[in-house]
Formats: structure tokens, sequence, C-alpha cells
């Protein structure tokens, strides 16, 4: 469907109205979406070139849309400080050989599978992270190097925090970025908005009304555990007339949209909603959160933001190279991203996937044959309108003068600026919105993705 | 629940350990003959109140406490509301040697940091436990010691279940209600590095000798105490431009770290906008240079570092603090912010939200505040001057506050008189762990988004209703009540049969019930679902007007009871204190 309306249109809808393709003011985009979907049910080409279609196609086209089939941003946190160096290999560069003896990636050679995947001539994939290739090939996964966040904290902790709460430094900010970013998309409400997998909420959601953090999405239910007694789920009846009183405040507030939740996600039948296409996720927590993000999205729930941690990455001794433990860890993530893409199909389309790590490793390996907490790391992005097949931002190099305290990849894209741009782009949120207390990104800062 | 022959052996404590005694909290348990210092007669002079006496009687078991066991308002009553305040103040009067003899089950508990280091020793890479399982019958892999390893994460799960055990079963109830407060006021994130064997000690040592102690102790314990200088990294701050001699980053220039300075200041005592700058903030941490952990993975002891340490004079909220003063900077530091006016009003101000309500009001704070000021930071004085006032009587403040997780586990399994069972294994057996009650209701809090001692930032957990209330939150909840009810947490035997004894009939059950659960405070609505779930069940054909009262006279089964149980423990009443 995207690319029919792209032949029909020529541009992407957001940069129709001639700005440097920044957004234009939620409202009007968003009626714009719906009129690039009317125009592709109607088939009228009078739409072609409307910023903004009459209201009787607006009215006629929510009428058969019945569930908006809203945008997703999928946020992948890789805990623990991936090695961006590992991930995105810079086999072009002779310094990432000199000091990584042990776990350096192998240059490519035809023929070999054992060693890194060219991707444009200097940086290569590493080898198990393999099954992105084709995405790349395809030009729907970007990647942006030496990325990251301009606190000198090494600790894991804070890092994160600042990393999910936007502002480095700064300790104690209440909401997280994520939050934020739904506070100011126009997309409509839903009981299942903003879903982490998993049984905490992350930071980054912090702030956000009625964001669900779920360790399995099948348990969001009441009483249905194997094992109860059969008539422990009459109880649910139980539990749902207490809680329809709507006089009593928050909890009964609360309580109510629980109930409406599970029908919600009753009717979605997410059991209707297999993998797709063939797609085998594995059996891990990544692979897991996101086939599970994946049934949420197919069936149409209203999900906009879905998050998934990913860990395992802390990798400071024996991590490997192009095989053991980091390149298992590199497998995980490409089958789970790979499976992802594979089970959405064309819904790839309304879906971006956006890999961030709190910061990368140090450029040395060390005396563990691993490396310790360093600066710039590597961060992906997949799907949406991503202009991919590129590796985005200005390689510092890792000549000992251009590492950050003379260790560390240096960091040339500040992670508020891809933040901001794949946010604001893909949720369609105001251009003023401000995603980071006390910081802007600069026009000439944003990475290029869209672009 | 079977017993492996010889291999292991039970310890069972039940929530009523010492309630036998139909004596006062001052008695020793039956047959235990233990010096103990009678009570002091009750000097507390309750104010007026509109509330019922029982009413005021639930409130404070409530609030002072985990919530009440089915016989405490009795209790209480026949003790007297004031007698019961003043000796829950007094907790050194209070006789809790069930729960000590219980907590022997958790040989970490009163062993060293350096001793844990040594016995629960970090893992070599690669050996990372399985996740654990997400169902309430499921094991903890964690407890699994395996052939002879003891994982460092076993420490963090005994202080895990301890904490979920006093709750359930401690009779100084006030005092376990502090020691959480002070824990999570002065927070330390278990799973940093070396926190996660610094705990057991920053708890024991740190925080609970002065949970109702003087604030100046607390806060000075807690600022010496290896975890808090791990955790806000001030065992690494030195002097600016300070060489480091030795390590892996030899050579290189090391300097202030302000973690541990900020939230001093911040988040422990005068509170954001207490009126410190950022230059006091640089000027404390100097202040604390040098302050450091010796060894902190082998050892984990306070170690002063001269050679760290910034020796210049300082000027800390206006005070001169005079070069050359070493260790005893830190020291005057803690002297000045624990008696700074806007701490008192920051402690107040905390303390009000946890024992009244989460905007307390003004009034109460200042004159809370005032007693911090006047007693010099007597932390019993303040917390009595909370208490004891018109506005913890008040009807706004009654049942204002929504539970933690932690409060409605423990409030629940008290409600229902559960029976706790702590297994462990015989000297030298290592095999797996059988089923341990207080670790899987502790679990239990933290899938209901409350790990304990896992709280990542330092602010700790939020003590306002909205950081509880939340979709997920509710299901996981309601789907707690259903399976403490129906006894599906191994080691924790309820029996809610038991709580509707003798009556007759299903109505008579659910007066029962509802008396004992939520003595006065179930709704219309939350009445009537119950009294619908006892008509539901299928009748023989009746098709009059009696149908309900002919429902409601006839037997209730074990099922039923258990399921109405879990209604009443999953309402929305009940998430309330």
């Amino acid at each position: 469907m995207r690319r029919m309306a792209h032949e029909g249109l020529g541009h992407p809808p957001a940069c129709a109205h001639g700005s440097a393709c920044a957004p234009p003011p939620a409202r009007a985009v968003r009626a714009e979406a719906i009129g690039r979907r009317a125009f592709v049910k109607a088939g009228a080409l009078a739409l072609v070139g409307l910023a903004a279609p009459p209201p009787f196609l607006l009215r006629t086209a929510g009428a058969e849309q019945g569930a908006a089939r809203g945008r997703v941003l999928v946020a992948v946190f890789q805990r623990g400080a991936v090695d961006g160096l590992s991930m995105i290999v810079p086999h072009g560069e002779p310094a990432y050989y000199a000091a990584r003896a042990a776990i350096a990636i192998p240059r490519p050679e035809a023929g070999r599978a054992d060693v890194a995947v060219d991707l444009d001539g200097f940086f290569g994939l590493h080898p198990a992270l393999g099954p992105l290739k084709p995405l790349w090939d395809d030009r729907r996964l970007a990647a942006v190097h030496a990325c990251g966040s301009p606190h000198s904290s090494r600790s894991h902790f804070d890092a994160q925090d600042f990393m999910e709460t936007g502002t480095p430094g700064v300790k104690g900010t209440a909401d997280g970025w994520l939050a934020r970013a739904l506070a100011a998309s126009a997309a409509p409400a839903s009981a299942f908005r903003a879903v982490a997998l998993g049984s905490v909420l992350p930071r980054s959601l912090r702030g956000q009304p009625g964001a669900l953090a779920l360790p399995n999405v099948r348990d969001f239910n009441v009483g249905q555990d194997p094992g109860m007694p059969p008539d422990s789920r009459g109880a649910r009846q139980g539990f749902e007339a207490m809680y329809a009183e709507r006089s009593a405040g928050p909890l009964r507030d609360a309580g109510r949209e629980s109930f409406e939740a599970m029908r919600a996600l009753r009717d979605a039948g997410l059991e209707r909603f297999p993998p797709s296409n063939g797609a085998r996720y594995p059996r891990s927590r990544t692979g897991e959160g996101l086939r599970q993000i994946a049934q949420l999205i197919k069936a149409d729930v209203g999900l906009e933001v879905g998050f998934v941690d990913s860990g395992g990455w802390d990798t400071h001794a024996a991590q490997g190279n192009e095989r053991g433990q980091l390149a298992a860890r590199f497998t995980d993530l490409a089958e789970s991203l790979a499976a992802f893409d594979r089970d959405l199909g064309a819904r790839m389309a309304d879906v971006v996937v956006l890999t961030m790590s709190e910061f990368g490793r140090t450029v040395r390996e060390n005396g563990n044959r691993g490396t310790d907490h360093g600066h710039g790391t590597a961060m992906l992005v997949l799907g949406g309108d991503v202009r991919g097949g590129r590796v985005l931002g200005r390689w510092p190099g890792l000549a000992p003068d251009h590492l950050y305290d003379r260790r560390d990849l240096a960091i040339t894209t500040d992670f508020r600026d891809l933040f901001t741009e794949v946010a604001t782009h893909h949720l369609h949120l105001p251009a003023t919105t401000a995603l980071f207390p006390g910081y802007t990104t600069p026009p000439a800062s944003r990475p290029g993705l869209f672009a | 629940m079977r017993l492996l022959v010889g291999l292991a052996w039970a310890v069972v404590v039940t929530a009523s350990v010492a309630a036998c005694s139909a004596a006062g909290p001052g008695a020793a348990a039956s047959g235990a003959a233990r010096p103990q210092g009678a009570p002091p007669a009750p000097r507390l002079a309750l104010p007026a109140s509109s509330l019922s006496l029982d009413e005021q009687i639930v409130h404070v078991l409530d609030r002072l406490g985990y919530g009440p066991r089915p016989f405490d308002v009795e209790r209480v009553r026949r003790i007297g509301l004031a007698a019961y305040i003043d000796a829950q103040l007094q907790p050194e009067t209070i006789d809790d040697d069930a729960v000590t003899a219980a907590l022997s089950a958790y040989p970490t508990l009163s062993m060293t940091t350096a001793e844990l280091l040594r016995e629960y020793p970090r893992m070599a890479p690669g050996q990372a436990p399985p996740a654990t399982g997400a169902r309430p019958g499921d094991m903890d892999p964690r407890e699994m010691p395996g052939r002879g390893q003891r994982p460092p994460a076993r420490v963090v799960a005994e202080l895990q279940a301890a904490k979920v055990l006093r709750a359930v079963a401690s009779e100084r109830q006030l005092q376990e209600v502090m020691v959480d407060f002070w824990f999570n006021h002065f927070n330390v994130y278990a799973q940093k590095g070396a926190a996660r064997w610094m705990l057991t000690s920053y708890e024991r040592d740190a925080i609970r000798p002065h949970a109702l102690g003087r604030f100046r102790d607390l806060v000075t314990a807690t600022a010496r105490h290896p975890a808090m200088l791990f955790y806000l990294d001030n065992w690494l701050s030195v002097r600016e431009g300070t060489v480091i001699r030795a390590g892996p980053n030899t050579g290189q220039r090391a300097g202030l770290n302000e973690n541990y300075a900020r939230e001093l200041l911040e988040l422990h005592t005068l509170g954001v906008d207490g009126g410190y700058t950022q230059a006091d903030v640089v000027e404390v941490a100097r202040c604390f240079t040098g302050w450091s952990i010796d060894r902190p993975f082998a050892e984990g002891r306070f170690a002063y570092r001269p050679r760290a340490h910034d020796d210049g004079a300082k000027q800390v909220l206006g005070a001169l603090i005079p070069a050359a003063g070493g260790e005893g900077d830190g020291l005057q530091v803690l002297d000045i912010v624990a008696r700074h006016p806007s701490t008192a009003r920051f402690v107040a101000t905390k303390l009000a939200r946890r024992f009244v309500s989460d905007d307390p009001p003004p009034a109460l704070i200042e004159r809370a505040a005032q007693v911090f000021l006047r007693t010099d930071g007597d932390v019993r004085r303040v917390v009595e001057a909370i208490v004891v006032s018109p506005e913890f009587f008040s009807p706004e403040a009654r049942r204002a506050k929504v539970k933690t997780p932690l409060e409605l586990v423990a409030s629940a399994v008290r409600a229902v008189d559960g029976r706790v069972a702590l297994l462990r294994p015989l000297a030298g057996d290592a095999g797996p762990a059988r089923a341990d009650g207080a670790a899987a209701l502790a679990r239990a809090v933290g899938r209901l988004g409350q790990p304990l001692y896992e709280a990542q930032p330092p602010t700790g957990y939020a003590d306002r209703a909205e950081s509880w209330v939340s979709t997920g939150a509710l299901v996981g909840r309601m789907n707690f009540a259903l399976a403490l009810a129906n006894g599906r947490y191994p080691g924790v035997a309820v029996d809610p049969a038991a709580l509707a004894r003798d009556a007759e009939g299903a109505g008579d059950v659910l007066d029962r019930l509802l008396a004992t659960l939520l003595p006065g405070r179930a709704s219309a609505e939350t009445r009537a679902v119950l009294a619908r779930q006892i008509a539901e069940p299928p009748q023989p054909a009746s098709r009059s007007g009696d149908v309900t009262t002919a429902r409601a006279a006839r037997p209730v089964g074990r099922a039923e009871v258990a399921r109405m149980t879990a209604l009443v423990l999953g309402s929305p009443e009940f998430q309330r204190r």
C-alpha cells in the first residue's frame, strides 16, 4: 500500500509541504494521513496533491477505517552498553585491528562466512547480524554510528536513566522521553497505546497514563492462570462488577480501564495473529517481546509505542569475535528483528524499530579479552520511511587523538538528535515538540534518516 | 506441604506468631521466659475524632503497620489504643522473638559484607542464572544453590524474603514500617555492582538501629556505609587533579564526583527546594572526598583515604569549614544538614505523606517540623507528633492512601491470617531449596511492580497513589488475590474457610468475611457484588421472590469461600489503607 501511495503522490506526504521535510502540524498531517488512505481506497485521482482532503472525505475515510492503523514506534533497549564497533564494524580502519588483537571481526572476504559482511566498503555487519543484510539491501535498515549521550557517566544505570528520561546529567526527571512523545502525539487514546514487554515499566514510559508493563500479553487477564480452580474465572466478573462503579476515583477508573483493556484484548483475539509469512522468532526475551508487539500491531488495538528490553551486552570478559558470547547476542537480536520484519510484511511501512544502548565500549580490548565501558555506540533504525542502506553520522575515526578520553569511540551524533528525528517524523509530532527538556536539535544536526 | 525426610526441616511462621498472648504487647510469648522491660504506662492523649473507636483502631493498624490480622482489632481494644501506639513507638519493649527465630533460616542476614563476599562470590562470566518463572508456583532458580554454589543473587533474595516476613509477622509493626521508610529514603539499588553484598549490613547496621532514633545518627550511618558510598560513587570521589597510583587507570587524573553530595542535599536532607546551590553541591562533594571503601569486592568496609581528601577550606550553606579538617569535614556537613530547617520540613513532609495522606495538611507538616527542630531530629517524637494528631485521626485521612505492592501483599496475608513457611536445608545439604513462602511473596511483590531493594534511582519508590494505580498494576493485584486465596503460593498456607467458621449459610459467611477482611470499610457495591457471587451457583429450581434469602442461607463450599476471599482482597477498598 505504501508503494502505491508513493507512486501516486510522488513524495511521502511529509515532504509535500515544501519545507525541508519538517513535519507539518499534527492536525493537518493526520488529516492527510487519512486522506492518503482514502485516496488508496477510493481510487479518486482528484485527491492527488491535496494537502488536506475535504471534510466529507475525512468522515467517509474515518467511517470506513474502523480501528485506525496508526504508526508505531518500537524501542529496543540493549541494556549493558553494546559494543557498537562489533555491531557495525569499521573494517576499513586499521586502528580497529591494531586495538583488538583477539576480538576484532575479520575483514570481509568473498566466499567466507565468519567475517564482516560488507555494507559500504568501510563498514561491515557482524556476521551474526547476517539476517539483517537483506533488510539493508532493501534499503529499509539504517545505522547511526558514533552515537550516544554526551554525558561522561560510565555508570550503566545512570546512563540508562539519562537516556530514558532524555536529560543527560540530570537526575530526578520525572517522565520519560517516550511519554513526552506520546503526550505530543495526536493519535487516539487506546488501552494499548504504550506497551512495554516486561514486569517493570521502563523509565522511557514513566509519566505516560495507562502505559502497560506486561511480562506477557497472554497474562493480561484475571483468573486465567492454568491450575486455578474453574470458578476463579467467574471471579473475573465479580472483580469487574466491583470496579464498575463510576463514582469512586482513580482506583475504580484504573480498574475499569483494566477490564476494558482485557476485553479489547479478548476481542482482538490475539491468537488469530500468529507470526505471518513464515516468520520464526527466537525463544528469547527479545524474540518473545517483538513477537507479541507484532501481534498487538496486527490486531489493531491502537498500539503507538512498544518497548522491548534486550540484555546481556555488558561484555567485560571473553567477548568473543565473529564467534562467542557477543556473537550469540547478535544472532538473537538479528533473528528477532528479521522475524519481526517478516511477520509484519507490508505493515512495516507504519512501524519503525529503533535500537539504543546507554553507551558503547572501549576501543582497545582489555586484559580479559573483553571491553570496558565506553562512550559512542551504534544504533539501528528499521522500517517506516527510513531511507536505509546507509551508515549515518560523521565517523570520527579511531586515531588516538580522536578518541573520547583517549579510550572510547567519540560521539558525533547526540542520541537526542536521533530520537527527535525518528519520533517527530514517524509519529507525526509537531515540529515544536519539546521532547528533551533543555535541548533542541539544530536542524543541521539531524541524522537525515528520512531524507 | 511435604518435607523431604532427612534433607530439610521447616520453620513455620504464622502471621499471628505471638498473638496467642491475650496479654499486651509487652508480654513474652507463652512458654518463653524472657526478661522484658514492662511497657511504660500510656502517656499519650489521643485527640478527639469523629471516627468511631473501631474505625480509629483499624486506621492505626493500617498506618502504623501492615494492616490488621483477624484478632488485632479486639486485641487493641483490650489494650487501649493509646497504649498500643505508645508501645509501637518503643519497639524495644515488644517481644519479637518468634520472628527473630524464624529469620535464622536465612544465614546471610547475620553475615558481614566481607563474609558475604567470601561465601557468595561473583560468578564467572557466562554463568548468569536463567530467567525466573513468571507464575506464583514457579520456583525461582536463584534460590537453587546447585552443587556447592552460592550465587550472589541469594543474598538479595534472602533480604527480600526477610523483609516480607517481617512485614507479615513482626509484632514491631511500626519499626518495620520505619525501616522500610528510611531504606527507601536513603535508597540503594541492589543490582549496582558490589551493592548486592552490602545491603544486608546497610539495612541491619545503618538503618534499623536508628529507624526511630536521631536523624543525625541515621544520616551519618548511611553516609559512612559502603553501600551508599558505592551506589552514589562517593568512594571514587577525590580531590580534583589527583593522579591515580594503582589499578587499570594508573597515571590518569581523577576528580570530584558530585553524585553523593547532590543526593545528600536533594534527596536525603534539605530537599530540592531546600535552599542549596550548585556551589554548595561542589563544596559538599569536596568535604566528602576520601570517604571511600576498602576493596569493595573483597572487604567492603569504610576506609578514609587522606591522600584523596581536598583539605582546603570550604563554604557550605553559608558556614565556613576551615582547612585541614580531614575526615571531620564530612561530619561537619552532616551536622549542618541534619539540623537545617529545610531538612526538618522535608523529613516531616515525607513522614506525613507516609502516615497521613499523599498531600498532607501544611499545618501538620509545620508542627512536625517544629518538633524535629526542637528535639534535634528525634524521629520517634516526630512520628508521634504526626500520628497523635487531629489530622491523622480525621475522616479525610481514613483510607486516603493506596497500598504499595508490599503493603498489599503483607496486609492480605495478615488479613487472612496466613501461615508462611520458610524451609532451609540442613548444613551441608546442597540440594534445591523447597518452597519458601516468604520468598514466593517477595517475588509477588516484585511482579506487582515493586521489586524490593531494586529501585534503580536514588529517589527510591514513590509514596503516591499515581505510582501504583495503573491498568496493568490492578490486573496484577487481582491475580495476586486469586492466587493467595486459592493457596497457590507454595509455602503460604491460607485457610479462608476458617475466617468464616461457624457461619450459618452464605449470607453469614459474607458478613464474617467482610467484617474480618474489611472491617467497617466494605462499600455497598462490593457487598452487592459478593452477595450476587453467593447467589450465582446453580440452585434447585426455586422461582419465588425468596430466592436470594434461600440461596443466602445454603451451605457454602470451601472453593466458594476462597473465591469470595479473593474478591475482597482484590477489591478497590482493600487496595487502600
